[in-house]
């Protein structure tokens, strides 16, 4: 890769932690210059930790990893020079104001001396806080944490951008002002965004490109659309109008297609050319209560399950409970 | 990149924190000299005992605020940092261009002006209640370089703790101890006035029972070389012990590639 690319490139990346598990199981990533990469996965999928060994906070146990044409173990500093980073947990001081903020991030990451008020008063007003600059962090909402953290990582004009789930937490509203900011990032500067969720709609939304994360390991990677059409068949999901219907509804849907793993309703991958007609007439027929019956086009949370045999939604789950138990011991 | 822009960021951020924090300012200001106060009152009649080296238990107890008042600087500088490392803020400097020195001498320099202004106010207490410094106007000048010396390496005490535990609970949970070495010293009598044996060999074992005679023999003796020699040795080598553990501490908490 060319040092003047904004591009990102990892080849067979692994990292273990100490008696641990490979929090990062040997993945290979290729993100173009000025793509958005909306890397997916549930919590405890490797995504933060992706996100450190390539932002030069941990260095990888095997592989490697180029970012801006610089390896992240070899060049750490030239690395860190050219990128910004969000990472997770606004690490902001409560003590200290917007303004401090951007001044201390701006003489850090050595902004010329008389550009940094400048500098600092343009992002304000790009992320929308010149209102509350002089405010002290501790009374800020955590929206307005999330864009103060954005314009940090934009103080010194990085060519590629790491927010590590930056949208966790928010309000829709909040959400979708920020993915507006770095929708116009990409747009306007030609800024390349690794962003890391596991919010579907954010991917959808907001990336050219997803990879799919799941215990450590890469399961898929493409746009959207590809990984969607992939899965290329509808669901149909129906809710009982009574709980203890569900067995016999799923018994009865299963003759359109194969049953797929949801907690809120029974569903099916329907059949090559079966349609939402085919069943409803069925329905009818045959006297099935329920309350609601949808056709859904494919979604990431579909490609997730194709690929891991769990919802996202799940696997979340699955990952906090085993958190808390490892919380608890 | 010069470092000392990054020293003057860091240290204008720790002064400004500092300042924002009236329970981190107050106190240190205040419960020495109320501590002072009350010793004096209650104490006064120590003067009377033979061979008590002043007749102003006032000027007698002036030292001890000096002192303790470093004792907070090391929690305040131990705290702040140890919050940096719980918050994540440390990954956040680790990420700049921000090399290490900088950011624990800039952290220093904050909590060297904090020391300094209370240096001041025990000083502009001590010269209204009417102490008059044996040792002039030069020993005036000894004292506050000594407010310095001692800032910095008790805050160089607190980094250390700070980056090896990641903890303010820990450091908060260490003041006590710290206080047991301030009460188990020389801090309301001279030594060979301490009638009880036990007691006399701890405080003459005691570190902070130099620091105290440093600075008191400034205020009641004038020159004493064998005072300030104590005394500035003890502070210097703690300075230099614990701005090497706290650096190294630092290297190990800041990793990155």
């Amino acid at each position: 890769m060319d040092p003047s690319d904004n591009g990102i490139e990892v080849d067979g990346l692994v990292r273990e932690y100490k008696k641990g598990p490979r929090a990062v199981d040997g993945i290979d990533i290729t993100v173009a210059p000025g793509e958005i990469y909306g890397f997916l996965g549930p919590n405890g999928a490797g995504k933060s930790t992706t996100v450190h060994v390539l932002t030069t906070l941990l260095p990888p146990t095997a592989g490697t990893a180029r970012v801006g044409g610089y390896d992240v173990v070899k060049d750490g500093p030239k690395v860190r020079s050219l990128i910004g980073v969000a990472l997770q947990e606004a690490a902001l001081d409560p003590l200290l104001t917007g303004r401090d903020h951007l001044r201390l991030q701006a003489t850090l990451q050595g902004v010329r001396k008389d550009q940094r008020a400048a500098r600092a008063e343009e992002l304000l007003h790009r992320v929308g806080l010149a209102d509350a600059a002089d405010r002290k962090v501790s009374g800020y909402s955590g929206g307005m944490k999330r864009r103060l953290d954005l314009a940090l990582a934009l103080i010194h004009s990085p060519r590629v951008l790491f927010l590590d789930e930056p949208t966790t937490g928010l309000d829709p509203q909040s959400r979708t002002a920020l993915w507006e900011e770095v929708s116009l990032l990409r747009r306007e500067d030609r800024v390349t965004v690794f962003l890391t969720t596991q919010y579907l709609e954010e991917a959808d939304v907001l990336a050219d490109r997803v990879g799919i994360i799941d215990q450590g390991r890469l399961v898929a990677e493409g746009t959207p659309a590809d990984l969607k059409a992939e899965i290329g068949r509808p669901s149909v999901h129906a809710i009982p109008h009574r709980d203890e219907d569900r067995p016999r509804i799923a018994e009865f849907l299963a003759r359109f297609g194969e049953p797929l793993a949801t907690t809120r309703d029974v569903a099916v991958r329907l059949r090559d050319g079966l349609g939402l007609t085919d069943i409803v007439r069925a329905v009818d027929q045959n006297g099935v209560d329920i309350v609601d019956l949808e056709l859904r086009a494919p979604t990431l949370d579909d490609v997730f399950l194709a690929k891991t045999g769990r919802t996202l939604e799940g696997a979340t789950e699955e990952a906090e409970t085993a958190e808390h138990v490892t919380g608890k011991r | 990149m010069s470092s000392l822009p990054q020293v003057g960021a860091i240290a204008r951020r720790s002064i400004v924190r500092t300042s924002r924090q009236p329970a981190s300012v107050i106190p240190p200001l205040v419960f020495p000299v109320a501590l002072m106060a009350v010793n004096a009152g209650g104490l006064r009649s120590s003067t009377d005992l033979p061979g008590f080296p002043t007749a102003s238990f006032l000027a007698f107890a002036l030292a001890v605020p000096f002192i303790q008042g470093a004792l907070f600087s090391t929690m305040n500088a131990g705290t702040d940092l140890a919050r940096d490392v719980q918050t994540g803020f440390i990954n956040r400097l680790s990420l700049t261009a921000l090399r290490d020195w900088p950011l624990l001498i800039g952290q220093l320099a904050g909590v060297v002006v904090l020391g300094m202004v209370q240096v001041l106010f025990y000083l502009a207490v001590g010269l209204t209640a009417g102490v008059r410094f044996e040792s002039g106007p030069l020993g005036i000048l000894v004292l506050l370089a000594y407010g310095v010396i001692v800032a910095l390496s008790f805050g160089a005490l607190g980094a250390w703790l700070a980056f090896r535990t990641g903890s303010g609970e820990t450091i908060q949970a260490l003041f006590p101890v710290l206080f047991v070495f301030l009460f188990i010293s020389s801090m309301n009598a001279p030594r060979n006035l301490i009638g009880i044996e036990w007691f006399r060999i701890a405080a003459t074992l005691n570190p902070v029972s130099y620091m105290i005679e440093c600075v008191r023999s400034l205020i009641i003796t004038g020159w004493d070389p064998q005072a300030l020699a104590l005394g500035f040795g003890f502070v210097i080598a703690l300075g230099i012990v614990s701005l090497m553990l706290a650096s190294r501490a630092l290297r190990t908490r800041m990793t990155r590639t």
